[in-house]
């Protein structure tokens, strides 16, 4: 195997775990502590499936650009990163002003167990989204500039942070916004 | 029997080496061997500073009832002992000898990516530094390198003086060293993968390299449960997130769960290199190729595998439901299987070898029994009642200093005794490693056999002295004495290493026999590391090499034997 993939897979099994132990966490506290009901009720299920199908579909629209930058076809490889980076931008922006309502209604990472589990949760994915924009956008900027020939490995590897992101946001979706106590 | 593989003129020791002659090349540095140096020489330092604050304690416990030190200094000692022995001393020395020698071993020109390489040191060393310099807030972190909820909550990490940064420092810290060695993790998997010569199957590799990528995957998933438990107490102190707050339903045993899932993959993450070391020595010592390699390596991955599901063992006391008890209790027992497998393996390979007592076959005979001593009192501890009984006091302590001290550490010198030529050029003196070998052995199983049963006469760790109890006042006074013989053994280690490195014997390319692809360069080895690399036909390339040249013609040398054991 590629060592770029080798070590970005390797990497990605690490964040995994960190992540196993942030869900865990809002598990645990999400059955045990009765304020998960109450401020829950905040949440805004169907808006924030729209924004997890964006994210989904980035998904895609990176697999496609990572199909064109393979065979060398520049310009639909750059709309396709151009596309990816949109959606993951777009969700971001959801996952703001979901945080904008949230904090309005007082629902606060210090308010009970349900704020700290979540922000903490939400927010280190985000983090990770973020992140995931910043190396789609610096692969975007140095094809621009270098033209066809970027390395492949490149590509694939940043493919396989950005799928592993949306893989855990498929995890948190149903935890977090499927399973609420009403 | 190396004149034919090494052609360049070869520098009488690395301070004689050009391209390593500047500090900025030190500084700059993207070269394996370096790195690996700058590591032990951290490593070292910090563990020197951990050395003077177990000197520190040991002074502190050598009456009842003494007040030489506060509580609250003497809480910060232990914390800063702990946490400098796990983090910054033993485990970046591991991670140095893995960074140095995987490479070789291999025979390959360097890690797969030297630069991050580069930035896994520089993150440690930053990160050391930041939790040593809450040393000068006043205030470092007292709750024990286990840094137990609410010890750590803002309200309970103060000093008298309303400060309580040294949690914070803390955290921040070992945030920095522990992304340095997920990176290292994951260079040494990927080096191991990607760098072999296409005749150095994994079946083939040494078992040092095999070790080093076990220890590699348990640093690659422990490390991010230790951040995930960093980062929640971070948002508790920083932002009044309510993880470990009992008052708001918080639980502080979220952070005893995610610590020890951390915390016991961890301590094999400190011994598993250290069983690479003595199944390196062992057989080059005792003559013979290493008995059952295939099974040494697959105890390796059970180890692995069963070291994820332990971790609860740690927290018997703090009641669970009996299913859980016995799972865990089993585990525990379950663990030490492969472990024995191994110590049976080492003994295997010494029976009927040569065996030549060099001071670094010495450190692995008394690893042997030591950490046989320790493995069998942790096997103690998988007994829930006698958990009950004995945690948290002083057995405990004696149970993994057995394990670390008398374990890892006593490896980590057979290291530095069989390696030292190889990265120097000069042999360690075998007249000072004697004395040392014999003052630690005297100086540790002294201090801390003897703890063994102040724990059992019911004297808790952790407390900064002892009501003058029976008994209790002579054990502490013979566990102390002993401890100063072990530092001035220590002592006498580190005037070792740098008197050799001036005035030792100059060391050939080969000195102890070794068959392992390390050997096969010189000492020190150039920044290229090979000139040319011998062919690999079995875990011995250096022995069959030998063996062709002693019968010119023979095709499968005899030690096809070792590849298949």
């Amino acid at each position: 195997m590629n060592k770029i993939r080798l070590a970005m897979l390797l990497f990605v099994a690490s964040e995994a775990v960190f992540f196993i132990l942030l869900i865990v966490a809002y598990v645990v506290y999400h059955a045990t502590s009765p304020s998960a009901a109450d401020a829950s009720r905040y949440l805004d299920v169907p808006r924030t499936a729209v924004f997890t199908a964006c994210l989904i579909s980035s998904s895609f629209t990176m697999w496609l650009a990572g199909i064109h930058f393979r065979t060398g076809r520049r310009r639909p490889a750059l709309a396709w990163l151009l596309a990816t980076m949109a959606l993951g931008t777009v969700f971001l922006a959801g996952q703001g002003s979901e945080y904008i309502f949230l904090i309005s209604k007082d629902v606060i990472i210090s308010r009970d167990l349900f704020g700290t589990t979540f922000y903490t949760l939400t927010g280190f994915h985000g983090l990770h989204v973020f992140i995931g924009l910043i190396m789609l956008g610096t692969l975007f900027g140095l094809e621009l500039k270098r033209g066809v020939t970027g390395p492949p490995e490149a590509v694939e590897s940043v493919s396989i942070y950005w799928h592993f992101v949306d893989a855990v946001w498929m995890i948190i979706f149903p935890v977090v916004y499927l399973w609420v106590l009403r | 029997m190396n004149s034919e593989i090494n052609t360049s003129k070869k520098p009488a020791s690395i301070l004689g080496v050009r391209e390593y002659k500047s500090l900025l090349s030190w500084l700059s540095s993207v070269d394996h061997k370096q790195l690996g140096i700058m590591y032990i020489t951290t490593s070292l330092m910090f563990f020197l500073a951990g050395v003077s604050m177990a000197m520190v304690m040991r002074t502190q416990l050598i009456k009842p009832n003494h007040h030489w030190l506060s509580p609250e200094t003497y809480n910060q000692v232990f914390t800063m002992h702990g946490t400098t022995m796990v983090f910054l001393a033993i485990m970046p020395m591991l991670t140095g000898f893995m960074v140095y020698f995987t490479p070789l071993m291999i025979g390959a020109r360097d890690v797969s990516f030297p630069r991050m390489n580069a930035l896994s040191y520089w993150l440690y060393l930053m990160g050391g530094i930041l939790i040593y310099f809450s040393f000068f807030t006043g205030d470092t972190l007292h709750a024990g390198w286990s840094a137990y909820a609410p010890l750590t909550s803002v309200n309970y990490s103060m000093n008298k003086y309303l400060v309580g940064t040294g949690v914070d420092y803390w955290i921040v810290g070992l945030l920095l060293t522990g992304a340095g060695t997920i990176m290292a993790a994951i260079n040494i998997l990927v080096t191991v993968a990607d760098l072999r010569p296409p005749d150095m199957k994994l079946t083939r590799i040494p078992l040092f390299v095999w070790m080093s990528s076990i220890n590699a995957v348990l640093m690659l998933l422990a490390l991010p449960a230790l951040n995930a438990a960093l980062v929640m107490l971070f948002m508790d102190r920083h932002l009044n997130a309510l993880f470990f707050n009992p008052a708001a339903g918080g639980n502080p045993l979220l952070w005893e769960h995610s610590f020890w899932f951390f915390g016991h993959p961890e301590v094999y993450i400190l011994i598993l290199p250290g069983f690479g070391i003595v199944s390196e020595v062992i057989p080059v010592f005792s003559r013979k190729p290493i008995f059952g390699y295939a099974f040494m390596a697959a105890a390796t991955v059970a180890i692995g595998f069963l070291s994820f599901g332990v971790w609860a063992h740690h927290m018997f006391a703090t009641g669970m439901n009996f299913t859980v008890y016995y799972v865990f209790a089993l585990s525990t027992v379950l663990i030490a299987v492969p472990t024995g497998i191994k110590i049976f393996n080492w003994i295997a390979t010494m029976w009927g070898g040569s065996i030549s007592f060099d001071t670094a076959m010495l450190f692995c005979i008394a690893f042997i029994i030591q950490f046989t001593i320790g493995g069998l009192s942790g096997v103690v501890f998988a007994t829930v009642p006698v958990d009950w009984a004995l945690t948290h006091s002083y057995f405990v302590v004696a149970h993994f200093h057995y394990t670390l001290l008398g374990g890892t550490l006593f490896t980590v010198m057979a290291g530095f005794y069989y390696w030292y030529p190889k990265i120097t050029g000069r042999m360690l003196s075998e007249k000072l490693g004697k004395i040392q070998f014999w003052l630690m052995v005297f100086g540790f199983n002294g201090t801390f056999f003897i703890l063994h049963f102040a724990g059992l006469a019911g004297m808790p760790r952790r407390v900064f002295t002892y009501p003058d109890l029976p008994h209790l006042a002579t054990i502490n006074l013979i566990s102390s004495l002993f401890a100063y013989v072990l530092g001035l053994g220590i002592l006498i280690f580190f005037a070792n290493l740098v008197i050799s490195l001036f005035k030792g014997k100059p060391a050939e390319d080969n000195p102890w026999g070794g068959w392992t692809l390390e050997w096969a360069t010189s000492s020190p080895p150039p920044p290229h590391n090979f000139d040319r690399i011998p062919p690999v036909r079995s875990i011995r390339p250096l022995w069959d090499l030998e063996q062709s040249e002693k019968q010119p013609g023979a095709v499968a040398p005899p030690s096809q034997k070792g590849e298949s054991a």
